[in-house]
């Protein structure tokens, strides 16, 4: 619509200047700058660049020989794979089990959203207690079942278990919420359709409802990807340095402890570039291969 | 349903009560952890580690409160929520004016570089903070605001880039809005002789009321757990938030796990208060701006 009171385009100024102001300088320049000091030799965060690297791409041929670097990559992939299949998965299966019942559907909506607007700091916290060696609650739960052995679990034989199960369990409800209201916008005939087809349950699941679900997974799975790649807090509080030895470092961490622990501030530029190209990247091939299609 | 025989019936009755027993088993595992923590944040030292899950009544020997008062006295825990507050206060408020005006600028006029700014929107929502962090710290200490030892100036350098990263989100979530509302309205305004801001405080912003709520809480909740940048920019103890707050403690109490239970306790009761009172605004927010984006 386009009507004649907005056809002055004074206030527009007003507007909008402020907003994308803030994020030319905070968000398009930085990212812009972040570029240039990947490529140049900067001693520590305040100090200036003492012009370029020789040659230039130096950092990213540090990255391809840096074997901590290899394992953070490694790492964020599977936690990638991971978010996709738990995190997804468990989200529809909870949607359509919701979508079957009749009361009580608010409330499950709530309880598992909650913990999402809950600081990953504190739930990082939480875990460590939960996780924890000496009398942890699940190692007090195996003993109480008669285990003899406590479980290290932030040990070298199930340190990817503790680091991931958190992070899916915080965003499950994130998806299932989304999910949820794509179910809602299916439509009951068509389910009355099928029924007098004689499709039943997991039929009925497999032929009419994840195709319709389609668009909607893949906007699930493109958030999947990308919030990967943003994971910090959890594994942070609850691995802190890389433990156990070096093994579960992930992009985000990896970049964070260059930049102050070893201050090596053009490397961390240069990994903070890679996470975004394999953000796009596979956000892109997540599109390609799930493409949106109308119906 | 008339074709439905008992076998049918019965077998539906079977799925939904597997149905319910699921969905219970998943609620279960998300309020458990925080019940588990709450009880055990008033359990005496010592026992948390051989019997966490009784409920430590406060009339038994198990029940204490010397987590809390040794959390208060380790920790300037009221200075912590005093800078977390201001922070998340002006960047909500800061975000809500700013984001409302650009929304209603992009949704009711028409301009040659719209389609440009609206994917300038779109793509940075795909920044994550590690991408630009480094170069605003170095922009931010070239102008002396950052890393200065002055607890205001400090605030204000964790503040900025916190009201950039959540402009784009708010935008997309209030021109949704801002869209749906009848255009009729501002113009039978508009020949009343009101100017266009009158327009936006007097008409928009009041109908908009629902969805600048949630744009609201949301970058409250959010600038409130943003671990990440809050430990770029803030490294003396006066201007620790509470995260960071939390972040320490876990760090030093070393053995003293009621401590970390009554820290975690301290960090997330705010925000389960805020969060049961205001939960339908968040997730509606939430999933809106998710789908959209």
């Amino acid at each position: 619509m386009n009507s004649t009171i907005y056809k002055r385009k004074f206030p527009l100024i007003i507007f909008l200047v402020p907003a994308f102001l803030f994020m030319a300088v905070f968000l398009y320049y930085p990212f812009i700058m972040n570029i240039i000091n990947s490529i140049s030799n900067i001693s520590d965060l305040g100090a200036p660049a003492n012009g370029m690297n020789q040659p230039w791409y130096q950092n990213y041929i540090r990255m391809f020989e840096d074997p901590l670097m290899a394992t953070a990559v490694k790492n964020t992939l599977i936690l990638m794979g991971a978010t996709i299949v738990f995190q997804v998965g468990t989200a529809l299966l909870l949607a359509l089990l919701v979508d079957r019942i009749r009361k009580g559907s608010q409330f499950f909506r709530t309880v598992y959203f909650f913990p999402i607007v809950i600081s990953a700091t504190a739930l990082g916290l939480l875990f460590n207690l939960v996780f924890l060696y000496n009398g942890g609650m699940l190692n007090q739960l195996r003993a109480a079942f008669g285990a003899a052995q406590y479980i290290d679990w932030k040990g070298e034989a199930h340190f990817m278990f503790t680091m991931l199960a958190p992070v899916m369990w915080q965003y499950v409800g994130f998806y299932f919420v989304i999910i949820v209201t794509g179910l809602n916008n299916i439509s009951t005939e068509v389910y009355e359709a099928a029924e007098l087809d004689g499709a039943c349950c997991l039929k009925r699941v497999r032929y009419i409802t994840l195709p319709l679900l389609r668009n909607v997974l893949c906007t699930c799975l493109v958030l999947a990807v990308t919030g990967a790649l943003k994971v910090f807090d959890l594994p942070w509080v609850m691995m802190g340095a890389g433990i156990p030895m070096d093994k579960s470092w992930l992009t985000g961490t990896y970049m964070y402890n260059q930049t102050f622990l070893r201050h090596d501030v053009d490397y961390s530029s240069a990994i903070a570039i890679v996470i975004v190209v394999l953000g796009v990247v596979i956000s892109k091939i997540a599109n390609t291969v799930f493409k949106e299609k109308d119906y | 349903m008339k074709f439905e025989n008992f076998d049918s019936r019965s077998k539906w009755k079977i799925s939904r009560i597997m149905a319910y027993s699921v969905l219970a088993v998943w609620a279960f595992t998300t309020v458990y952890p925080f019940f588990w923590v709450i009880i055990n944040s008033f359990r005496v030292r010592g026992e948390i580690r051989s019997d966490s899950f009784s409920i430590p009544w406060p009339w038994t020997d198990s029940f204490t409160l010397d987590n809390y008062t040794t959390a208060f006295e380790r920790s300037d825990i009221f200075n912590a929520y005093a800078n977390s507050l201001v922070i998340s206060a002006c960047v909500t408020l800061t975000v809500v004016i700013l984001a409302g005006f650009a929304a209603y600028g992009m949704v009711r006029y028409r301009f040659k570089a719209q389609k440009l700014l609206y994917s300038v929107v779109i793509a940075s929502m795909m920044f994550p903070v590690f991408s630009t962090i480094i170069p605003v710290f170095r922009m931010e200490f070239a102008w002396g605001i950052a890393n200065t030892g002055k607890v205001p100036l400090s605030l204000l350098s964790v503040i900025l880039p916190q009201i950039a990263g959540n402009l784009s989100f708010s935008i997309i979530v209030l021109m949704g809005f801002i869209r749906s509302l009848p255009v009729e309205l501002e113009e039978s305004a508009f020949l009343d002789g009101c100017s266009i801001f009158k327009i936006y405080f007097k008409i928009v912003l009041p109908v908009a009321k629902p969805s600048f709520a949630t744009i609201a809480i949301f970058t409250f909740l959010w600038s409130y757990n943003d671990l990440f940048t809050q430990m770029f920019f803030l490294r003396y103890r006066d201007e620790h938030t509470v995260t960071m707050l939390l972040n320490e403690i876990s760090s030093q109490a070393g053995v003293n796990y009621g401590l970390m239970a009554a820290a975690v306790v301290l960090v997330v009761v705010p925000v389960l208060i805020v969060y049961v009172c205001l939960q339908k605004n968040i997730i509606k927010g939430m999933t809106a701006g998710a789908i959209k984006g």
